[in-house]
């Protein structure tokens, strides 16, 4: 029997018992587009995150307060002494110890109300000087940015990004209008630009005031000199490690600490950040893959379920076939085919379901999905897999019976 | 001219290298702890060519024997010779072949595939032999046609009666022109008239020196046989002539 003659004997076969077909393939098929679209989430989620952090500007130093190594410090960065203050991003932006520093931008920032005539929203209203737009890469789509003059005047002036706007005003047109922070009310003098590509509306929806204002009228409080990050820009990718050298030193000088181990701040530079992010997010999607994976398995039972059966009730069919002349190995190539066109068609499909999910998805749920041709192959492999296991070794079973016993079952 | 090259064949086949071969032949069944001898001690021997008509009451054991002869069931104890070969010693594979090649099976419930039509159906025995498509199809066709089933090729089992399954099953086992031909009460479900058309060909295969051994109830269709082998409660308990041969009909 050539393959062809099996191929389309196993056809036949499938066509005859078209339900049942039809069951077996969508029980591989669902697992298989759970297992791609899962994968695609992870690697998805894990692409937004590191682009949001790419969005933050270029060639940045992130230095925080507190330590990263030890608890002590964590406790002294957030809780009674400012560890990170003004004269440290000052001390930054213009020593002569910093030459691989291009700017600096110190954020004091915090989670407010703002209050319109009509509305309040909340939102984060960040504190910083006027280097702000270079230093995070942002520009104004109108208006501009407030001076060193509103900073040393403590003026209260503000830059909204552009979904604040529109949920404050309905517009994005907003110059000139005023807004109450905190009691004070504010000027608008500038709306931010879109913040780019990716969906991180965190970006788009602030408050931005000069660091003095932010200080002495707004946010104030006990620790009113302390900020919350200082964003450090080396001149160049090439000058970053030397930036982050020169920044660690002034620092520990300033804070008059001798060794880098007991340091009262931590700087991550944005590539730490992405990895730390990747394989956070990795564990994670290694974790969600597990679980699709496992869905696909309690199909492949499914599956093998209705193999079962299938070639339970077709014993009769085999005895009659080894009956007549089949040889073993005809039964077990028929019977191989047939669950090799199931295992691939379900697999096929499933496929195209994920990959057309993985289309339609992103639009409604706000994240990407990233369809990953490992995950594609694999579960299409797996797919097969699962119906030759199935299939055949209950078919090999019923091939070994003698041909009149299998003829007589029932 | 052909008639009598056959007969020659047939005369001197008989009795000297016996195509079948059973000696001490048995079968027990076993369901679960329960065991049952459908056959013992069976000596049986034909020869190439020949014609025999198996008889006996119902659950003597006549299908277990023949079922024995057609390779698909095996021996408990024993020893079964087929054209000089040990069945015992041989493998699957070559079991499957001497089945496809040499023995052509009428099954007493027809075992018809329900899924494929008449002319598919007859097919399948070819479809193990190595035979090409358009040659199947062809030969398919024309057994059909000597059965009296040339306007139902592409009908299915169901869309059939009892009988013409039955010319099916006859198409299907005469198809790859097997030298024995087993044929398990092949004119159970027929009328008169097409046990006659089934009877003459049967007569007609066996003139061209074919082997054939045939289980029936009706003594006029055991009468075209040339032996006639009654079995009961397992045993062989006559092995004769038949009626037909004695009284010189044929
Ligand atoms: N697979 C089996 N398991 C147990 N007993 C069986 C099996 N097959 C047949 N038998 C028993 O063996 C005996 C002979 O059965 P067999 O089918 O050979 O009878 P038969 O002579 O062909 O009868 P009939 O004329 O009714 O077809 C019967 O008593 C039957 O019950
Ligand atoms: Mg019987």
């Amino acid at each position: 029997m050539s393959w062809a003659e099996t191929l389309r004997t196993g056809l036949a076969a499938i066509r005859t018992h078209g339900l049942r077909s039809t069951l077996t393939v969508l029980g591989i098929l669902i697992g298989i587009a759970a297992v791609i679209l899962t994968v695609g989430l992870g690697l998805g989620t894990q692409k937004d995150v590191s682009e949001q952090i790419s969005s933050l500007g270029s060639n940045l130093l992130i230095v925080t307060p507190g330590s990263s190594l030890s608890l002590e410090g964590l406790r002294g960065g957030f809780g009674t002494r400012p560890t990170l203050t003004r004269d440290d991003a000052e001390a930054l932006a213009s020593s002569v110890n910093t030459p691989d520093v291009a700017g600096v931008a110190p954020e004091k920032s915090t989670s407010l109300s703002l209050e319109t005539s009509q509305t309040n929203w909340t939102t984060t209203v960040v504190g910083t000087t006027e280097d702000w737009p270079s230093v995070r890469g942002r520009t104004l789509s109108s208006g501009s940015f407030f001076t060193a003059a509103d900073d040393a005047a403590a003026a209260a002036v503000v830059v909204l990004g552009s979904s604040t706007a529109t949920e404050l005003f309905g517009t994005t047109d907003v110059v000139g209008q005023s807004v109450t922070i905190s009691d004070v009310t504010f000027t608008v003098v500038g709306v931010l630009a879109d913040a780019g590509a990716s969906d991180s509306t965190d970006l788009d929806d602030m408050a931005v005031i000069p660091l003095t204002t932010a200080s002495q009228q707004v946010i104030g409080g006990r620790d009113r000199n302390s900020l919350t990050t200082v964003y450090v820009q080396a001149a160049s990718t090439e000058q970053l490690s030397a930036a982050y050298q020169e920044t660690e030193t002034l620092l520990l000088n300033l804070h008059g600490i001798s060794s880098a181990d007991s340091a009262d701040f931590t700087i991550n530079s944005q590539d730490a950040l992405v990895s730390t992010a990747t394989a956070v997010y990795r564990t994670l999607t290694v974790l969600l893959t597990g679980i699709a994976a496992l869905s696909l398995l309690v199909g492949g039972i499914g599956v093998m379920n209705i193999m079962l059966v299938s070639v339970t009730e077709r014993t009769r069919e085999i005895g009659l076939r080894k009956a007549l002349g089949a040889p073993p190995w005809a039964i077990r190539r028929q019977f191989l085919a047939e669950a090799a066109v199931l295992g691939l068609a379900g697999g096929v499909l499933g496929a195209v379901l994920g990959i057309l999910a993985a289309r339609v998805l992103p639009d409604l749920l706000d994240t990407s999905i990233v369809v990953s041709g490992l995950a594609v192959g694999g579960s299409v492999v797996v797919a097969i897999g699962i119906g030759l296991t199935f299939g055949v070794y209950p078919a090999t079973r019923a091939a070994r019976l003698a041909p009149i016993d299998a003829l007589r079952s029932e | 001219m052909a008639e009598a090259l056959a007969a020659q064949v047939r005369s001197a086949s008989v009795g000297t290298e016996p195509v079948i071969e059973l000696v001490g032949a048995g079968k027990t069944y076993r369901t679960g702890a329960i065991e049952f001898e459908a056959l013992r001690e069976v000596d049986l021997r034909i020869g190439a060519g020949e014609y025999v008509a198996v008889v006996g009451p119902s659950g003597s054991g006549k299908s277990t024997l023949m079922h024995l002869i057609g390779c698909l069931d095996t021996l408990t104890v024993g020893s079964y010779r087929l054209a000089g070969e040990d069945i015992s010693e041989l493998t699957e594979v070559e079991l499957a072949r001497i089945r496809n090649h040499r023995i052509g099976f009428v099954f007493q419930q027809f075992h018809l595939l329900p899924s494929l039509s008449a002319w598919r159906n007859v097919e399948l025995p070819m479809l193990y032999g190595r035979v090409p498509p358009g040659e199947r199809r062809e030969r398919a066709v024309d057994a059909l046609e000597r059965v009296g089933l040339g306007d139902k090729l592409h009908n299915r089992p169901g869309e059939l009666s009892g009988g013409q399954q039955q010319r099916v099953a006859v198409a299907r086992a005469l198809v790859g022109e097997p030298d024995l031909l087993l044929a398990d009460e092949p004119t159970g479900n027929l009328d008169s008239a097409s046990t006659a058309d089934v009877l003459a060909l049967l007569d007609e295969l066996n003139g061209q020196g074919r082997t054939i051994v045939l289980i029936t109830h009706e003594p006029d269709v055991a009468a075209h046989a040339d032996r006639v082998v009654r079995v009961l409660d397992g045993q062989v308990r006559s092995d004769e002539p038949s009626a037909g041969r004695r009284a010189g009909a044929r």
